[in-house]
């Protein structure tokens, strides 16, 4: 069949911003985008810059936006994208400086998995034997094959770009999964910080891009979890969670407006600076007044948090 | 046609206007709601980073309630409706799950047999865009609406399902229906920032400027969402996201059921405009209402 591929192409030492091609080519039904792209530059325009190796879904080097979200070239079906958006719109990953037309610099997502210390601080040395229920604490957070599709498409690095990102901490909790590792509150101490596991909006967007599945947001969870479970409740990000348990706890429902001040706390210049805000709220009717008795049934409710330890 | 109705807790907190229009269109559209007055807190993702098993527990607890009356749940909230439908599935799903969670309930059991549905997804699917067509009598001609999706009511997709998360359209054609033109913007499906405006609050603004300023130079009059948490972020944080942008946003942001109920003939003023930091004014007079 007969395809037409519009694709993004910007050499930034020769241009001053990227534009469309249009390319015609004839590939077989089955063709994946990656297929299409080969035959492109072998036998229409041998200048169109890419990177791919395995063909396979097992290298991430082929990680590109097709039709406005991250994917890989060698996994996706031209037939399957034209059913489903009309047509095949390729551009580099975003959020990333271009090298050359779909080429995106991978450095900075490099040296995020870099800063976590993706290898294993083993405690001691000595046989530990692995089974299959330990695995599973894995999670699916050693299948990450790099590609940085989820960097690319993450809500919170595209206006925050210190922001460590879902690979390097989904990379993090691999480690805190394991049971050889010896480093693991450090490890968590280390993610606390700006640009840490707070950082995270959880918009899920990194869940839907992998294409390994291993729902990177899922393991910030579990790294937030972990930290709070080891005593770290100072940052504002792990208020958040006790404070909002408290309120649901008392009240049943959550009242947005009680949230403030469970996370500011006692900081006098914290709570000077929400007051205009929460004025014009009250103003506007949007501060509840009425909760402290609970909702209907809050016996109930605080009888399951109990039960849970809480 | 009923709906077991979850309110949520923003719709009876930060947010009366969206409980009260979606009461009264409801109503009007003669679609039967019965409020689930003892459901609690859907946990918003938050109470299950520190507990998964206690958010399945609250929100079995609330699906016993709608079980027991014998409807389908009807949410208005499109955080709720995201962790409700996620936490259906695992329920219904995983073996082993409904009996232990089952058995930390006391006041009823969950069988599994109920469905959780957004009232975007009843208007346009049981409701019907062509019946409600025919509801319409001051069709929002001229006005040009930016849909604000935000992120769980299209994602996880593999749960959620009724919109395709890259290209979801089911707001596009209800504010088509209703005679608004829908704009395009990359914007639409991405996060407002709300989860973490009060312990990382430059990056949510950021959010809110990004958004905002995405939707208004492709020409919107308004954003609606069908989402309050959404809305909470862009309307009470706009001012402030707007300073640190350097820019001046006013951009009016409309809940669902108060877009639907203007054209359905509702007066403005009962739909709780007022209650908006962001004055929807502006529009309002394009609209000579």
């Amino acid at each position: 069949m007969r395809v037409r591929l519009s694709i993004q192409r910007f050499n930034p030492a020769l241009e001053e911003k990227p534009r469309f091609m249009s390319y015609r080519v004839e590939v077989p039904r089955s063709a994946t985008v990656l297929e299409a792209l080969v035959r492109i530059k072998e036998e229409v325009d041998g200048a169109l810059a890419f990177r791919a190796s395995c063909r396979q879904a097992i290298c991430g080097s082929c990680s590109m936006e097709i039709n406005g979200h991250e994917k890989l070239a060698c996994k996706t079906q031209v037939l399957t994208e034209i059913d489903r958006h009309g047509e095949i719109k390729i551009a580099p990953l975003k959020n990333m400086r271009i090298v050359k037309d779909l080429v995106a610099d991978m450095g900075p997502f490099w040296h995020k998995v870099r800063d976590i210390t993706p290898w294993l601080i083993p405690e001691g040395y000595g046989t530990i034997a692995i089974s299959p229920s330990t695995m599973k604490a894995f999670d699916n957070s050693d299948a990450c094959i790099m590609c940085g599709a989820c960097l690319a498409a993450c809500n919170s690095n595209e206006v925050s770009e210190g922001f460590l990102g879902p690979a390097a901490l989904a990379k993090s909790n691999r480690f805190i999964a394991d049971p050889r590792e010896g480093n693991k509150k450090e490890r968590l101490l280390n993610l606390q910080d700006e640009n840490g596991i707070w950082d995270c909006v959880r918009c899920n967007f990194c869940v839907e891009v992998c294409p390994k599945d291993v729902k990177p947001m899922e393991q910030i969870i579990k790294l937030r979890r972990a930290s709070i479970q080891e005593g770290i409740r100072w940052t504002k990000g792990s208020r958040h969670i006790t404070g909002f348990l408290d309120i649901v706890r008392r009240e049943g429902r959550l009242n947005e407006a009680a949230m403030p001040l469970k996370i500011i706390g006692t900081d006098i210049a914290g709570i000077l600076r929400i007051i205009p805000l929460g004025i014009r709220m009250l103003i506007k009717g949007k501060v509840p007044l009425h909760y402290k008795r609970g909702i209907e049934g809050i016996k109930d409710i605080r009888r399951i948090f109990r039960e849970r330890g809480l | 046609m009923r709906f077991a109705y979850y309110p949520g807790c923003a719709s009876k907190g930060a947010c009366p206007e969206l409980n009260q229009s979606t009461r009264l269109v409801t109503e009007k559209l003669g679609i039967e709601i019965v409020e689930l007055v003892k459901s609690s807190c859907c946990g918003a993702g938050v109470i299950g980073e520190a507990d998964p098993d206690l958010q399945l527990a609250l929100n079995a607890r609330t699906f016993s309630q709608a079980e027991e009356i014998g409807l389908d749940i009807m949410t208005i909230c499109g955080t709720g409706q995201g962790i409700m439908s996620t936490s259906n599935e695992r329920l219904k799903e995983e073996e082993g799950l409904l009996p232990r969670i089952n058995g930390m309930l006391k006041e009823g059991q969950y069988n599994g047999r109920i469905d959780v549905k957004h009232l975007l997804w009843i208007l346009v699917k049981d409701f019907g865009l062509e019946r409600l067509k025919e509801r319409v009598v001051r069709p929002l001609s001229g006005i040009r609406v930016a849909p604000f999706y935000g992120c769980y009511i299209l994602r996880p997709s593999s749960v959620l399902g009724f919109d395709d998360p890259e290209k979801p359209n089911s707001l596009e054609s209800l504010i088509s229906i209703l005679g608004a033109e829908p704009i395009d913007y990359i914007g639409k499906t991405k996060c407002c920032g709300f989860p973490i405006i009060l312990e990382k609050e430059d990056i949510a603004l950021g959010m809110v400027s990004a958004n905002i300023l995405e939707a208004k130079d492709a020409g919107a009059d308004c954003m609606v969402t069908p989402c309050p948490l959404c809305h909470m972020n862009l309307d009470i944080y706009q001012e402030k996201a707007g300073a640190r942008a350097g820019k001046r946003l006013s951009m009016p942001i409309i809940h669902l059921p108060q877009l639907v109920g203007l054209a359905i003939g509702i007066e403005p003023r009962e739909l709780g405009f007022s209650r908006h930091l962001v004055s929807p004014a502006s529009l309002l007079d394009k609209l000579g209402a």
